[in-house]
Protein backbone atom coordinates (compact mmCIF):
# COMPACT_ATOMS: atom_id res chain seq x y z
CA UNK A 1 0.00 0.00 0.00
CA UNK A 2 1.25 3.44 -0.86
CA UNK A 3 2.10 5.75 2.00
CA UNK A 4 -0.13 8.86 2.11
CA UNK A 5 1.60 12.24 1.96
CA UNK A 6 -0.22 15.31 3.23
CA UNK A 7 1.06 18.67 2.08
CA UNK A 8 0.56 21.53 4.54
CA UNK A 9 1.09 24.93 3.03
CA UNK A 10 0.13 28.51 3.84
CA UNK A 11 1.64 31.97 3.97
CA UNK A 12 4.25 33.10 6.50
CA UNK A 13 2.77 33.20 9.97
CA UNK A 14 -0.54 31.65 8.95
CA UNK A 15 -0.28 28.83 11.48
CA UNK A 16 1.17 25.87 9.55
CA UNK A 17 3.54 24.76 12.27
CA UNK A 18 0.89 25.14 14.98
CA UNK A 19 -1.48 23.03 12.91
CA UNK A 20 1.12 20.33 12.25
CA UNK A 21 2.17 20.25 15.93
CA UNK A 22 -1.41 19.76 17.10
CA UNK A 23 -2.16 17.18 14.43
CA UNK A 24 0.85 15.12 15.50
CA UNK A 25 -0.50 14.90 19.03
CA UNK A 26 -3.77 13.39 17.85
CA UNK A 27 -4.02 9.62 18.36
CA UNK A 28 -5.63 9.16 14.94
CA UNK A 29 -2.51 10.46 13.22
CA UNK A 30 -0.59 7.31 14.16
CA UNK A 31 3.07 7.25 13.37
CA UNK A 32 3.85 10.20 11.16
CA UNK A 33 7.06 11.30 9.53
CA UNK A 34 7.36 15.05 9.08
CA UNK A 35 9.38 16.86 6.46
CA UNK A 36 9.85 20.57 7.01
CA UNK A 37 11.80 23.29 5.29
CA UNK A 38 12.55 25.16 8.45
CA UNK A 39 13.19 23.81 11.90
CA UNK A 40 10.31 25.23 13.82
CA UNK A 41 8.44 24.38 16.94
CA UNK A 42 6.98 21.13 15.69
CA UNK A 43 6.82 18.77 18.66
CA UNK A 44 8.75 15.73 17.55
CA UNK A 45 7.87 13.36 20.37
CA UNK A 46 7.58 9.92 18.86
CA UNK A 47 7.47 11.36 15.41
CA UNK A 48 10.24 11.71 12.96
CA UNK A 49 11.38 15.10 11.93
CA UNK A 50 13.41 15.73 8.86
CA UNK A 51 14.78 19.00 7.71
CA UNK A 52 14.95 19.69 4.01
CA UNK A 53 17.00 22.44 2.53
CA UNK A 54 15.38 24.38 -0.25
CA UNK A 55 17.04 22.72 -3.18
CA UNK A 56 15.28 22.99 -6.46
CA UNK A 57 16.28 21.04 -9.52
CA UNK A 58 15.27 22.74 -12.72
CA UNK A 59 14.01 20.47 -15.43
CA UNK A 60 15.64 20.78 -18.88
CA UNK A 61 12.67 22.59 -20.38
CA UNK A 62 13.32 25.34 -17.88
CA UNK A 63 9.87 25.91 -16.46
CA UNK A 64 10.52 27.46 -13.09
CA UNK A 65 7.01 26.85 -11.85
CA UNK A 66 7.27 23.12 -12.33
CA UNK A 67 10.84 22.64 -11.27
CA UNK A 68 10.96 19.29 -9.60
CA UNK A 69 11.64 19.52 -5.93
CA UNK A 70 14.62 17.20 -5.94
CA UNK A 71 15.15 17.71 -2.25
CA UNK A 72 11.70 16.43 -1.43
CA UNK A 73 12.04 13.40 -3.70
CA UNK A 74 15.42 12.56 -2.10
CA UNK A 75 14.00 12.84 1.39
CA UNK A 76 10.99 10.67 0.65
CA UNK A 77 13.13 7.98 -0.95
CA UNK A 78 15.57 8.12 1.93
CA UNK A 79 12.80 7.87 4.53
CA UNK A 80 11.37 4.83 2.79
CA UNK A 81 14.77 3.14 2.46
CA UNK A 82 15.60 3.71 6.12
CA UNK A 83 12.18 2.50 7.21
CA UNK A 84 12.59 -0.67 5.16
CA UNK A 85 16.06 -1.21 6.61
CA UNK A 86 14.68 -0.90 10.14
CA UNK A 87 16.84 2.14 10.88
CA UNK A 88 13.82 4.25 11.81
CA UNK A 89 10.43 3.26 13.24
CA UNK A 90 7.72 2.41 10.75
CA UNK A 91 5.48 5.34 9.82
CA UNK A 92 2.04 5.35 8.26
CA UNK A 93 1.89 8.83 6.86
CA UNK A 94 4.16 11.69 5.85
CA UNK A 95 3.34 15.34 6.46
CA UNK A 96 5.29 17.85 4.37
CA UNK A 97 5.24 21.39 5.72
CA UNK A 98 6.32 23.92 3.10
CA UNK A 99 7.86 27.32 3.62
CA UNK A 100 5.46 30.24 3.73
CA UNK A 101 6.54 31.48 0.34
CA UNK A 102 6.49 28.14 -1.43
CA UNK A 103 4.50 27.66 -4.60
CA UNK A 104 2.76 24.32 -4.07
CA UNK A 105 2.75 23.39 -7.79
CA UNK A 106 6.34 22.03 -7.98
CA UNK A 107 5.78 20.04 -4.80
CA UNK A 108 2.55 18.56 -6.13
CA UNK A 109 4.40 17.84 -9.38
CA UNK A 110 7.08 15.91 -7.48
CA UNK A 111 4.48 13.86 -5.63
CA UNK A 112 2.58 13.05 -8.82
CA UNK A 113 5.27 12.55 -11.43
CA UNK A 114 8.57 11.47 -9.89
CA UNK A 115 8.48 7.73 -10.66
CA UNK A 116 10.39 6.58 -7.58
CA UNK A 117 8.14 8.70 -5.39
CA UNK A 118 4.83 7.71 -6.97
CA UNK A 119 5.77 4.04 -6.66
CA UNK A 120 5.72 4.24 -2.86
CA UNK A 121 3.78 7.39 -1.96
CA UNK A 122 0.47 8.99 -2.88
CA UNK A 123 -0.62 12.60 -2.44
CA UNK A 124 -3.33 12.48 0.20
CA UNK A 125 -4.39 16.12 0.46
CA UNK A 126 -3.19 19.66 0.04
CA UNK A 127 -4.06 21.54 3.24
CA UNK A 128 -3.67 25.34 3.21
CA UNK A 129 -3.76 27.55 6.29
CA UNK A 130 -5.05 31.11 5.90
CA UNK A 131 -5.09 33.45 8.85
CA UNK A 132 -8.22 35.48 9.51
CA UNK A 133 -6.21 38.57 10.30
CA UNK A 134 -4.14 38.88 7.12
CA UNK A 135 -6.15 36.80 4.68
CA UNK A 136 -4.92 36.63 1.11
CA UNK A 137 -2.81 39.72 0.75
CA UNK A 138 -0.06 38.19 -1.35
CA UNK A 139 0.03 36.36 -4.68
CA UNK A 140 1.73 33.42 -2.97
CA UNK A 141 -1.09 33.00 -0.50
CA UNK A 142 -3.71 33.15 -3.28
CA UNK A 143 -1.88 30.39 -5.17
CA UNK A 144 -1.63 28.30 -2.02
CA UNK A 145 -5.34 28.69 -1.27
CA UNK A 146 -6.26 27.86 -4.87
CA UNK A 147 -4.24 24.63 -4.71
CA UNK A 148 -5.99 23.46 -1.53
CA UNK A 149 -8.24 20.45 -1.06
CA UNK A 150 -8.81 21.63 2.51
CA UNK A 151 -8.67 25.22 3.75
CA UNK A 152 -7.97 25.90 7.41
CA UNK A 153 -8.86 29.39 8.62
CA UNK A 154 -6.73 30.25 11.65
CA UNK A 155 -6.52 33.04 14.23
CA UNK A 156 -10.23 33.82 14.28
CA UNK A 157 -9.67 34.95 17.87
CA UNK A 158 -7.67 37.89 16.52
CA UNK A 159 -9.98 38.99 13.72
CA UNK A 160 -13.48 38.34 12.43
CA UNK A 161 -12.94 35.56 9.86
CA UNK A 162 -16.15 36.15 7.89
CA UNK A 163 -14.58 38.30 5.15
CA UNK A 164 -11.70 35.86 4.66
CA UNK A 165 -14.08 32.90 4.62
CA UNK A 166 -16.28 34.57 2.03
CA UNK A 167 -13.29 35.34 -0.15
CA UNK A 168 -11.98 31.77 0.15
CA UNK A 169 -15.37 30.30 -0.74
CA UNK A 170 -15.40 32.36 -3.92
CA UNK A 171 -11.77 31.66 -4.74
CA UNK A 172 -11.80 27.90 -4.20
CA UNK A 173 -15.38 26.64 -3.91
CA UNK A 174 -14.26 23.01 -4.31
CA UNK A 175 -12.18 23.00 -1.12
CA UNK A 176 -13.70 22.12 2.23
CA UNK A 177 -13.20 24.90 4.74
CA UNK A 178 -12.66 24.44 8.47
CA UNK A 179 -11.84 26.92 11.20
CA UNK A 180 -9.18 26.02 13.74
CA UNK A 181 -7.97 27.91 16.79
CA UNK A 182 -4.41 27.02 17.75
CA UNK A 183 -4.40 24.15 15.28
CA UNK A 184 -7.27 22.38 17.01
CA UNK A 185 -8.83 20.32 14.24
CA UNK A 186 -9.70 16.66 13.84
CA UNK A 187 -7.40 14.89 11.35
CA UNK A 188 -10.50 13.32 9.76
CA UNK A 189 -11.73 16.80 8.81
CA UNK A 190 -8.54 17.31 6.81
CA UNK A 191 -7.80 13.90 5.36
CA UNK A 192 -11.01 11.86 5.04
CA UNK A 193 -12.86 11.82 1.74
CA UNK A 194 -10.51 14.17 -0.09
CA UNK A 195 -10.55 12.00 -3.21
CA UNK A 196 -14.23 11.11 -3.10
CA UNK A 197 -15.26 13.58 -5.79
CA UNK A 198 -18.38 15.03 -4.28
CA UNK A 199 -20.16 16.72 -7.20
CA UNK A 200 -21.34 19.42 -4.82
CA UNK A 201 -17.74 20.63 -4.89
CA UNK A 202 -18.45 21.80 -8.43
CA UNK A 203 -21.81 23.31 -7.65
CA UNK A 204 -21.89 26.81 -6.25
CA UNK A 205 -23.23 30.27 -6.76
CA UNK A 206 -20.89 32.22 -8.91
CA UNK A 207 -20.52 35.73 -7.66
CA UNK A 208 -18.63 38.34 -9.60
CA UNK A 209 -15.50 39.63 -7.94
CA UNK A 210 -13.93 42.42 -9.85
CA UNK A 211 -11.76 43.85 -7.13
CA UNK A 212 -9.39 40.93 -7.57
CA UNK A 213 -8.76 39.58 -11.01
CA UNK A 214 -8.52 36.02 -9.72
CA UNK A 215 -11.88 34.33 -9.66
CA UNK A 216 -13.46 30.90 -9.76
CA UNK A 217 -16.05 29.97 -12.32
CA UNK A 218 -17.73 26.84 -13.54
CA UNK A 219 -18.06 25.85 -17.19
CA UNK A 220 -20.66 23.22 -18.09
CA UNK A 221 -21.21 21.30 -21.31
CA UNK A 222 -24.40 19.42 -22.16
CA UNK A 223 -22.84 17.27 -24.89
CA UNK A 224 -20.05 14.72 -24.26
CA UNK A 225 -16.60 16.23 -24.72
CA UNK A 226 -14.10 14.83 -27.19
CA UNK A 227 -11.25 13.67 -24.94
CA UNK A 228 -8.58 14.07 -27.63
CA UNK A 229 -9.69 17.63 -28.35
CA UNK A 230 -9.94 18.38 -24.63
CA UNK A 231 -6.39 17.14 -23.98
CA UNK A 232 -5.01 19.23 -26.84
CA UNK A 233 -6.98 22.27 -25.70
CA UNK A 234 -6.04 22.07 -22.02
CA UNK A 235 -2.33 21.39 -22.59
CA UNK A 236 -2.23 24.34 -25.00
CA UNK A 237 -4.08 26.55 -22.54
CA UNK A 238 -1.78 25.62 -19.67
CA UNK A 239 1.31 26.29 -21.80
CA UNK A 240 -0.01 29.72 -22.82
CA UNK A 241 -1.77 30.72 -19.59
CA UNK A 242 -0.45 28.28 -16.96
CA UNK A 243 0.56 30.97 -14.52
CA UNK A 244 -2.95 32.45 -14.74
CA UNK A 245 -4.77 29.14 -14.26
CA UNK A 246 -4.27 28.47 -10.57
CA UNK A 247 -6.53 25.46 -10.47
CA UNK A 248 -8.69 23.36 -12.73
CA UNK A 249 -10.97 20.67 -11.42
CA UNK A 250 -13.87 18.82 -12.92
CA UNK A 251 -15.99 15.86 -13.89
CA UNK A 252 -15.99 15.24 -17.64
CA UNK A 253 -18.46 13.32 -19.76
CA UNK A 254 -16.24 11.72 -22.40
CA UNK A 255 -18.90 9.28 -23.56
CA UNK A 256 -18.10 6.51 -21.05
CA UNK A 257 -20.44 5.10 -18.37
CA UNK A 258 -18.93 7.25 -15.65
CA UNK A 259 -17.14 10.60 -15.69
CA UNK A 260 -13.45 11.32 -15.94
CA UNK A 261 -12.08 13.17 -12.92
CA UNK A 262 -9.71 16.01 -13.70
CA UNK A 263 -7.62 17.86 -11.14
CA UNK A 264 -4.79 20.25 -11.87
CA UNK A 265 -2.70 22.84 -10.04
CA UNK A 266 -1.13 25.35 -12.43
CA UNK A 267 0.83 23.31 -15.01
CA UNK A 268 0.48 20.11 -13.06
CA UNK A 269 -2.40 17.80 -13.91
CA UNK A 270 -3.12 14.69 -11.85
CA UNK A 271 -3.43 11.56 -13.99
CA UNK A 272 -7.14 11.61 -14.94
CA UNK A 273 -9.23 8.94 -13.27
CA UNK A 274 -12.33 7.17 -14.62
CA UNK A 275 -15.21 6.77 -12.18
CA UNK A 276 -17.38 3.68 -12.81
CA UNK A 277 -20.54 5.76 -12.53
CA UNK A 278 -21.75 9.34 -12.10
CA UNK A 279 -22.06 10.44 -8.47
CA UNK A 280 -25.45 12.12 -9.07
CA UNK A 281 -28.15 12.73 -11.66
CA UNK A 282 -26.34 15.60 -13.32
CA UNK A 283 -24.29 14.08 -16.14
CA UNK A 284 -23.05 17.24 -17.76
CA UNK A 285 -19.33 17.93 -17.95
CA UNK A 286 -18.46 20.44 -15.26
CA UNK A 287 -15.15 22.25 -15.03
CA UNK A 288 -14.18 24.69 -12.32
CA UNK A 289 -11.38 27.12 -13.08
CA UNK A 290 -9.64 29.38 -10.61
CA UNK A 291 -8.00 31.82 -12.95
CA UNK A 292 -6.60 35.30 -13.33
CA UNK A 293 -7.87 37.50 -16.13
CA UNK A 294 -9.63 34.75 -18.10
CA UNK A 295 -13.28 35.06 -19.09
CA UNK A 296 -15.60 32.11 -18.81
CA UNK A 297 -17.25 32.86 -22.15
CA UNK A 298 -13.87 32.86 -23.92
CA UNK A 299 -13.03 29.45 -22.45
CA UNK A 300 -16.41 28.03 -23.47
CA UNK A 301 -16.15 29.32 -27.02
CA UNK A 302 -12.60 28.05 -27.40
CA UNK A 303 -13.19 24.55 -26.01
CA UNK A 304 -16.37 24.19 -28.05
CA UNK A 305 -14.45 25.17 -31.22
CA UNK A 306 -11.72 22.61 -30.48
CA UNK A 307 -14.28 19.84 -29.89
CA UNK A 308 -16.14 20.69 -33.11
CA UNK A 309 -12.93 20.70 -35.11
CA UNK A 310 -12.03 17.19 -33.89
CA UNK B 1 1.71 15.20 -15.12
CA UNK B 2 3.20 18.57 -15.81
CA UNK B 3 2.44 19.66 -19.36
CA UNK B 4 5.75 21.44 -19.61
CA UNK B 5 8.12 19.21 -17.72
CA UNK B 6 6.85 15.80 -18.58
CA UNK B 7 10.33 14.41 -18.96
CA UNK B 8 10.14 11.84 -16.20
CA UNK B 9 6.63 10.65 -16.77
CA UNK B 10 6.14 7.55 -18.85
CA UNK B 11 3.12 8.83 -20.74
CA UNK B 12 1.51 12.23 -20.95
CA UNK B 13 -1.83 12.44 -19.13
CA UNK B 14 -3.64 13.74 -22.20
CA UNK B 15 -2.40 10.85 -24.37
CA UNK B 16 -3.32 7.97 -22.10
CA UNK B 17 -6.21 6.75 -24.20
CA UNK B 18 -7.17 6.24 -27.80
CA UNK B 19 -4.42 3.93 -29.06
CA UNK B 20 -3.26 4.24 -32.69
CA UNK B 21 -6.53 5.70 -33.87
CA UNK B 22 -6.37 8.27 -31.08
CA UNK B 23 -2.85 9.18 -32.11
CA UNK B 24 -4.00 9.67 -35.71
CA UNK B 25 -6.99 11.81 -34.66
CA UNK B 26 -4.75 13.83 -32.34
CA UNK B 27 -2.29 14.68 -35.12
CA UNK B 28 -5.17 15.62 -37.43
CA UNK B 29 -6.65 18.10 -34.95
CA UNK B 30 -3.23 19.40 -33.95
CA UNK B 31 -2.52 20.19 -37.60
CA UNK B 32 -5.72 22.23 -37.85
CA UNK B 33 -4.58 24.25 -34.85
CA UNK B 34 -0.92 24.51 -35.84
CA UNK B 35 -1.80 25.58 -39.42
CA UNK B 36 -3.08 28.83 -37.92
CA UNK B 37 0.50 29.52 -36.82
CA UNK B 38 2.14 28.31 -40.06
CA UNK B 39 3.29 25.04 -38.51
CA UNK B 40 2.87 21.40 -39.49
CA UNK B 41 3.18 18.19 -37.49
CA UNK B 42 4.09 14.73 -38.84
CA UNK B 43 3.90 11.47 -36.99
CA UNK B 44 7.19 9.65 -37.23
CA UNK B 45 6.75 5.88 -36.99
CA UNK B 46 4.11 6.28 -34.30
CA UNK B 47 6.73 7.15 -31.70
CA UNK B 48 7.63 10.83 -31.96
CA UNK B 49 6.30 13.86 -33.78
CA UNK B 50 8.24 16.18 -36.07
CA UNK B 51 7.13 19.80 -36.01
CA UNK B 52 8.05 22.03 -38.97
CA UNK B 53 7.66 25.66 -39.91
CA UNK B 54 7.57 27.22 -43.38
CA UNK B 55 11.21 28.20 -43.23
CA UNK B 56 12.22 24.56 -43.02
CA UNK B 57 13.08 24.59 -39.36
CA UNK B 58 12.00 21.53 -37.42
CA UNK B 59 11.87 20.06 -33.94
CA UNK B 60 11.35 16.51 -32.74
CA UNK B 61 8.81 16.34 -29.90
CA UNK B 62 7.70 13.45 -27.73
CA UNK B 63 4.34 14.54 -26.40
CA UNK B 64 1.83 17.36 -26.06
CA UNK B 65 3.85 19.00 -23.30
CA UNK B 66 7.03 19.41 -25.32
CA UNK B 67 5.02 20.13 -28.50
CA UNK B 68 3.62 23.44 -27.23
CA UNK B 69 7.04 24.57 -25.98
CA UNK B 70 8.61 23.84 -29.39
CA UNK B 71 5.66 25.35 -31.28
CA UNK B 72 5.93 28.57 -29.32
CA UNK B 73 9.63 28.74 -30.17
CA UNK B 74 9.11 28.12 -33.91
CA UNK B 75 6.10 30.43 -34.15
CA UNK B 76 7.91 33.13 -32.20
CA UNK B 77 4.83 33.90 -30.14
CA UNK B 78 2.58 32.27 -27.55
CA UNK B 79 -0.04 29.87 -28.91
CA UNK B 80 -3.13 30.88 -26.98
CA UNK B 81 -6.22 28.72 -27.55
CA UNK B 82 -8.42 31.64 -26.42
CA UNK B 83 -7.20 33.86 -29.26
CA UNK B 84 -10.45 34.88 -31.02
CA UNK B 85 -8.98 34.59 -34.54
CA UNK B 86 -7.89 30.99 -33.86
CA UNK B 87 -11.33 30.11 -32.48
CA UNK B 88 -12.92 31.51 -35.65
CA UNK B 89 -10.39 29.71 -37.89
CA UNK B 90 -11.23 26.34 -36.32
Amino acid sequence: MKIPVALVTGFLGSGKTTLVSRLLQHPDMGETAVIVNELGEVGIDHHLLRRVDERTVLMPSGCLCCALRGDLADELRDLKARRDAGEIPPFERVVVETTGLANPAPIVSTLLSEPLVTHHFRLEAVVTTVDAQHGLRHDESVGQAAAADRLVVTKSDLADPSAVIERLRRLNPGATLVEALFGDVEPAALFDGVREHDPRDLDYDESPEHAHEIRAFCVTFDEPLDWIAFGIWLTMLLQARGSDVLRVKGLLDVGADGPLVLNGVQHVVHPPEHLPEWPDEDRRSRLVFIARGIEREALERSLTAFCRAA
Amino acid sequence: MCVLCNVLASEHWAELEGGRRGRFMRVRLLNRVLAFYGLRLDDWSGRVWVLRDRKGRSAVVNDLGSLWVAAERLAGRPLDPLEPALVVAL
